[in-house]
Parts: structure tokens; sequence; C-alpha cells
């Protein structure tokens, strides 16, 4: 039990990373990986959102969905359920932790839109996880997120000293960054898991 | 020129979501990797565009302006479920092929960016003519992209093999994830080079406007830097 819930983590962070493979949450990756203390944050921020969304649609489609035989109406219930709860998130924070607020604050309403948040409640579903698996699930791939992003803002942050060839400044570079990090990332493909 | 005309070249060449805008950058890298998963990416996305603006259209004075996002992500949350069950039943290949990212067109940047954007400010026939428009500007952007992917990956064009293994040897790194991330460099770095604008140099800076609710977070962002 305790070795396939460690098995969990290690293929959604590493081998099936969810930028560098899935490709979700590609927006915000790029978007928000100029300085490494913002991707830290935004990291954070994701790995607090994605654990607790996936509990909730994990509970949700199990005590909800799949007793009335409406699941397939979960893309439509998540969707809902991933926004307001980044709002109630939000909300909750701003009165109990202002310092957390601080800090993550702004980067909780880009989550809403985030397609990792929705893309990992789904693909639980259909890999039919418990609640625990899907809770260790949804950290992992967030843990995954936040490695990418901070790991690509370590390079952009570099990539700022140097000069790069007038065409490929802005976008390409960031984005032969990345592939040059899913090629490494690929190496974790060859874990016998 | 006629201005349901304008609408698609607009949407095609102009404001091309995929190459000019950058919008839904999650489907363009992930399901490109051959040309008919990018066609059927692009039509599945074009279907629930044109409905989604129609919709959006016809009750833009319905809809309470302080729950219109809600409201829309509903619309278009709905469409998406018609979509995917009407893709498993008749296109079951396709739909495996393309899996996750087919109910994840829910939280496509393009059609809730047409929407804010476009949809909910015009009459329904305009807003059914920029759904085409933009719809068949992603369908072309991502079966281009994919048939370079495919091409490259494994000589392969819409799944026949055109050079053999003799004559060209693969690059099979194009078929796969890095591929995608390569393959955008590239087609960015040229379109940099012809001084062609376009917003992918603003989305790598924070800011892309690309979806309603980041707005606050560049906001925020640019406050802060400009204290810093």
């Amino acid at each position: 039990m305790n070795t396939s819930l460690i098995l969990i983590i290690i293929t959604t962070a590493l081998v099936n990373n969810v930028v560098l493979s899935q490709f979700l949450g590609i927006c915000s990756f790029l978007g928000v990986s100029k300085q490494i203390k913002a991707s830290a944050s935004l990291g954070a921020a994701v790995i607090f959102v994605i654990t607790i969304s996936s509990a909730v649609a994990n509970l949700l489609y199990t005590f909800l969905l799949e007793p009335l035989h409406l699941d397939y109406l979960n893309t439509i219930v998540f969707i809902l359920v991933i926004a307001t709860l980044v709002q109630m998130v939000e909300m909750f924070l701003k009165k109990t932790s202002p310092a957390i607020y601080k800090a993550l604050g702004i980067y909780l309403p880009l989550i809403t839109t985030n397609c990792a948040v929705l893309g990992v409640a789904l693909t639980n579903v259909q890999d039919g996880y418990g609640f625990v698996e899907s809770v260790v699930a949804g950290f992992g791939t967030a843990v995954g997120y936040t490695i990418a992003i901070i790991l690509l803002a370590g390079i952009r942050e570099r990539i700022d000293e140097s000069s790069v060839p007038a065409p490929f400044r802005g976008a390409p570079v960031v984005l032969l960054s990345a592939a040059l990090m899913a090629i490494a990332f690929m190496g974790f493909g060859s874990l016998a898991l | 020129m006629n201005q349901y005309v304008e609408r698609i070249y607009n949407g095609i060449v102009k404001e091309n979501p995929c190459i000019i805008l950058m919008l839904g950058m999650c489907p363009t890298l992930a399901v490109t990797t051959s040309a008919i998963n990018g066609v059927g990416m692009g039509l599945s996305t074009l279907a629930v565009l044109i409905f989604s603006n129609l919709i959006i259209s016809i009750m833009r004075n319905v809809i309470p302006d302080q729950v219109r996002l809600p409201a829309y992500i509903v619309i278009v949350a709905s469409l998406v479920t018609i979509v995917d069950l009407i893709m498993q039943a008749y296109v079951p290949g396709l739909y495996s092929a393309l899996g996750i990212y087919i109910p994840l067109i829910v939280v496509n940047c393009i059609i809730l960016g047409r929407a804010e954007a476009y949809a909910n400010k015009v009459t329904p026939d305009l807003a059914v003519f920029d759904g085409i428009g933009m719809g068949l500007g992603f369908t072309i952007a991502l079966t281009v992209i994919g048939l370079a992917r495919e091409f490259l990956g494994s000589g392969k064009a819409f799944g026949v093999q055109v050079l053999s293994e003799e004559v060209f040897t693969p690059i099979a790194i194009f078929g796969q994830a890095p591929g995608a991330f390569l393959i955008m460099a590239i087609l960015i770095a040229i379109l940099n080079g012809a001084s062609i604008s376009t917003a992918a140099n603003d989305k790598v800076n924070g800011c892309d406007g690309c979806c309603a609710t980041c707005a606050k977070t560049c906001d925020a962002q640019g406050k802060e830097e400009t204290k810093a």
C-alpha cells in the first residue's frame, strides 16, 4: 500500500510530469517563470489548490455523481467546484492568515483557469483512484509542476544575462529551454516502475 | 469587404488564435503529435466555439455582468460535454487518441477569450462567423503543426508513409513531448525574424491577457514590479 503511494508520487511528479509531458498549465508555466521567487510562490499555491481540489473532486464523484449515475456531468461539476473552491480558499486565507495570503494571493485567481487542476481531477477519475490515491496523485502532480516552473525560472534568470540571437529573444528561447528540460525529464521514463 | 468574410479572414490570418494571439497553448502542444489529431482537436474546438459564441451572444442582455464568467463556464462546459459524448459514440479511435484534452476544451483560453472579448458585445450572426473564423484558424494551425511534427518524427503525412526510412531518417524526438516545445520555438523565432508581431513575447512576460481572471494577477504583478 505504502509503496504504491510512493510510486504514484514518483510517476506523477517526475515520469509523467504535468507540464513537460502532459502539457497542462502551460500558460502560467511560461508566464510566471521570470523569477525564482515568484514561481516558487505560484508553485506553493498550486500545490495547495490541487491537493484540496483533488480531494473534493474525489468525494463529489464517489458520493454524488457515481451513486446518481451522473458521471457524464463530471466536467461541468468539477470546473464549477474548482472555481468556487479557489474563491473560498482566497477568502479563507485573507481572513485567517494574511501572511500566506500576501505571498500566494495574487496567484490564486490564475489557478482557476489552470488546466492542470481540472486535468488532475479528471485523470484521477479515469484511473479509478480512491480517496487517498487521488490526494496523493494531486499532490505529486503539483510538486511536479513546482519543480518544473522553478527549474525554468532558474534557467531564465541566467538567459537574461546572456546574449540571444534577435529572432530567438523572448518566447522562442524560453520554449527551447522547456524543450531541453522535457528531453531531460524523458530520462525518468526509463525508471522501471 | 463583407463583414462576415472579414470575421473569417480575421480569425484565420490577422488574429490567428494559435499563432498570433497564442491562446490555447496546452492543446496546441499536447495533441499535435500527428496531423489527424490536430484536425480532430481543431474541429471539436471549432464546434464548441461556434455554439458558445452563438449562445453567449443571444444571452448577452440576459446574463448579469457580475456573474458572467460562471455563466459562460457553465455554457461552455455543457457544450464540451455534448461534444465529448458525440465523439465517444461516433469516432472512438480519435476520442481515445485525444483523451483528456477533449474535456479540457472547457479551460481553453480561446473560448472564454472570444466570449469575453467579442461575442458578448455583438449580434449572434457576427458572433457565429467570429467562431467559425477563430475555429478554422485554430484548426489550420494545429493541422500544420501536427503535419510538421508527424513528418519530421516519422516521415508520414496523415498516417501515410511519404518518405521511406532509407531516404529520410525520422527524427523521433519531434513526435515526442520535447518536439512540441521545439516546433513552437522555431515557429515563433521565424515569425519574430520576419517581424510579424505575435503575443508570444508578452506571454512569457506574464501578461498575455489570455484569461479574464488573469487580469487581476497581471495588475497586482505590475504594481509589485513598479514598487521594486
